[in-house]
């Protein structure tokens, strides 16, 4: 089941134009602060009204101006996971999570509260109530809650957003295990191109009330004409594979044809992973240089190059067979005379490649 | 030393049968128009809230007097009632309705500031998991309005027991129909060698004021407990 978006909606100075299809999988809406992410999904949801415009799950419209169909919020069978938990305070942690429940169809399969409680380890907070509660136990039982309503598409606006890094660390995984084990499509909401790297099936792109472009995580984010953070915190995404742990350390990966040497990652060999190279990490050199001390140098070619407002430019690359992002200066794009085509090195620093955005992907 | 007489006894239970009923039946249209003035936008709001908030700036007689207008046994609701065979003019149905009424605005006042202290978000979450508007209401909005609809009763409550001018002029002051506490003090205050009653009710009006307090302040300390979740 997919769901389908198309929606307009004028808000005086700023107007919204988007269509987009969530396949099943997770689907990150990704775009800066006011590109409109949380008013699509709220649409959704059934919390706002747009102008004009369809909202399907499947076959079955949520919303059709055309047909003047509107459904209330609770007529939609969604699990919605807000940024700020929103439990209700007075009841238990149980009866949160079994709120939605009681108002499901009865009929047809459910998903055990037994099987929720484990897969997010919350069995020893049932009997508590949420004022008690940790910020990232919160949106553990926030997930469950939504789970257990048993939804036919889930929504989360930024639920990583109010945590700090580690409870974010603690939070991931669950997202992980709720696209892998669940068939029911997820539209996650996000301005974190590290969340994005991780977390998505497929990202839709917002930029200037419209989608900029909608693909995979390594298609949208490898494409230097779309950047809805600005190109300082532009960066791709690289599909790869652990092939072997060196004594000294560190780890080996390959993606295509390349060989990247990371910090250890503690995955057994043969794991795929996802590897975030953000764009201002990479260096460009059109001779391979020698006595540096960064330990991935990679011969590339410039497939695209797209000259900023400011001083910067950001530069695609083909890597063996990955796409690159690096951003340099327009005065080095003119000292270097770059240009599509052009055979170069690429020089990432191991840290780099590390830094936060090395992520299991779980293939099945 | 301190026995009331059947006379004082009687104004004492009428009273507390009064203020009773007054708080009971002005809860359900209480926290529905304290919520349509907290939540909901619609023309000519603020002409229903000046209605509400009338008795608490009117003059207590002018209130009585209205009351009597419109619901003595001639007037435009008082007459159709009458052919049913309700009558609130000179009842003590009246004395609680006239103090129901007077008490209304207070009770409103502390429910609407309770249900503003709801965060609209917690409503929508339980919209979003398949609760309908009146199952939000049931299942999240009341429950954490609880400790409002708690102090709004007993104010209501106290100042029932104490309403004295709309009170005795809509239905009077009659021994063991309609002369609760204040009535029955000020009467006894009319006559010589009254004093000693209505001294011994003024110490009744202190002690059911008081434990009303007590009980008011231990309950809603429990369930703002419970309601803030630890």
């Amino acid at each position: 089941m997919s769901l389908d978006v198309a929606i307009r909606h004028s808000f005086g100075t700023f107007s919204l134009d988007i269509a987009f299809k969530a396949p099943p999988g997770l689907t990150v809406l990704f775009g800066r602060s006011g590109s409109g992410k949380t008013t699509i999904i709220n649409a959704v949801a059934g919390l706002f009204r747009p102008d004009a415009g369809r909202i399907a799950i499947g076959e079955r419209a949520l919303f059709d101006s055309a047909q003047r169909i509107w459904l209330p919020p609770h007529k939609r069978r969604l699990g919605y996971i807000f940024q700020d938990a929103r439990l209700f305070p007075h009841l238990t942690v149980r009866q949160n999570l079994l709120y939605g429940r009681w108002f499901a169809p009865k009929s047809g399969p459910q998903e055990p509260l037994d099987n929720v409680v484990e897969m997010l380890g919350i069995g020893p907070l049932l009997t508590r109530r949420p004022g008690g509660l940790s910020g990232g136990e919160r949106q553990r039982v926030a997930i469950g809650r939504a789970l257990l309503a048993n939804p036919r598409l889930i929504l989360a606006d930024e639920p990583l957003a109010a945590l700090d890094e580690a409870r974010k660390a603690e939070i991931l995984p669950y997202f992980e295990r709720l696209r892998d084990e669940t068939s029911v499509p997820i539209l996650y909401v996000s301005h974190a191109p590290a969340e994005v790297a991780r977390l998505a099936t497929s990202v839709v792109a917002l930029q200037n009330g419209g989608v900029a472009r909608q693909g995979s995580a390594t298609e949208v984010l490898g494409d230097p004409s779309v950047t809805p953070l600005g190109a300082g915190a532009a960066g791709a995404v690289l599909e790869a594979r652990v092939t072997a742990h060196h004594p000294d350390g560190l780890s080996e990966l390959t993606a295509g044809d390349l060989r990247l040497l990371v910090p250890h990652v503690a995955r057994a060999p043969g794991t795929p992973l996802r590897v975030h190279v953000e764009a201002q990490d990479v260096m460009l050199a059109t001779r391979r240089p020698e006595g540096i001390s960064a330990l991935n140098v990679l011969p590339a070619t410039v497939t695209a190059l797209r000259l900023g407002e400011g001083p910067g430019a950001l530069v695609q690359l083909d890597a063996g067979g990955n796409v690159i992002l690096s951003r340099v200066t327009r005065r080095s794009v003119a000292a270097l005379d770059l240009r599509e085509g052009q055979q170069l090195y690429a020089v990432l620093k191991a840290v780099s490649v590390a830094k936060d955005g090395i992520a299991g992907t779980d293939p099945g | 030393m301190f026995q009331l007489s059947p006379e004082e006894w009687q104004a004492v239970a009428l009273s507390l049968r009064v203020a009773l009923w007054a708080t009971l039946a002005a809860l359900p249209p209480g926290i529905f128009i304290a919520f349509a003035l907290a939540r909901w936008e619609f023309p000519g709001k603020q002409i229903l809230n000046g209605l509400v908030h009338l008795p608490l700036i009117l003059p207590p007689v002018v209130t009585g007097y209205v009351l009597l207008l419109t619901f003595g046994t001639r007037g435009p609701i008082g007459a159709p009632l009458k052919e049913i065979g309700i009558v609130f003019a000179f009842r003590w149905s009246g004395a609680a309705l006239a103090a129901g009424i007077m008490a209304f605005p207070l009770m409103v006042r502390a429910i609407r500031l309770s249900i503003e202290a709801v965060d609209p978000k917690l409503e929508q979450a339980g919209a979003t998991l398949g609760a309908s508007r009146l199952w939000v209401f049931a299942t999240v909005t009341l429950p954490l309005i609880l400790p409002g609809i708690l102090a709004g009763a007993i104010l209501a409550f106290a100042k029932a027991m104490g309403e004295f001018g709309a009170t005795i002029t809509f239905v009077s002051n009659i021994p063991g129909q309609t002369q609760t506490l204040p009535s029955a003090i000020y009467a006894f205050l009319q006559v010589p060698g009254g004093e000693a009653s209505a001294l011994r009710l003024v110490v009744v009006s202190v002690a059911i004021a008081m434990t009303a307090l007590m009980l008011s302040e231990i309950l809603s300390r429990k369930i703002a407990k419970r309601v803030a979740g630890t």
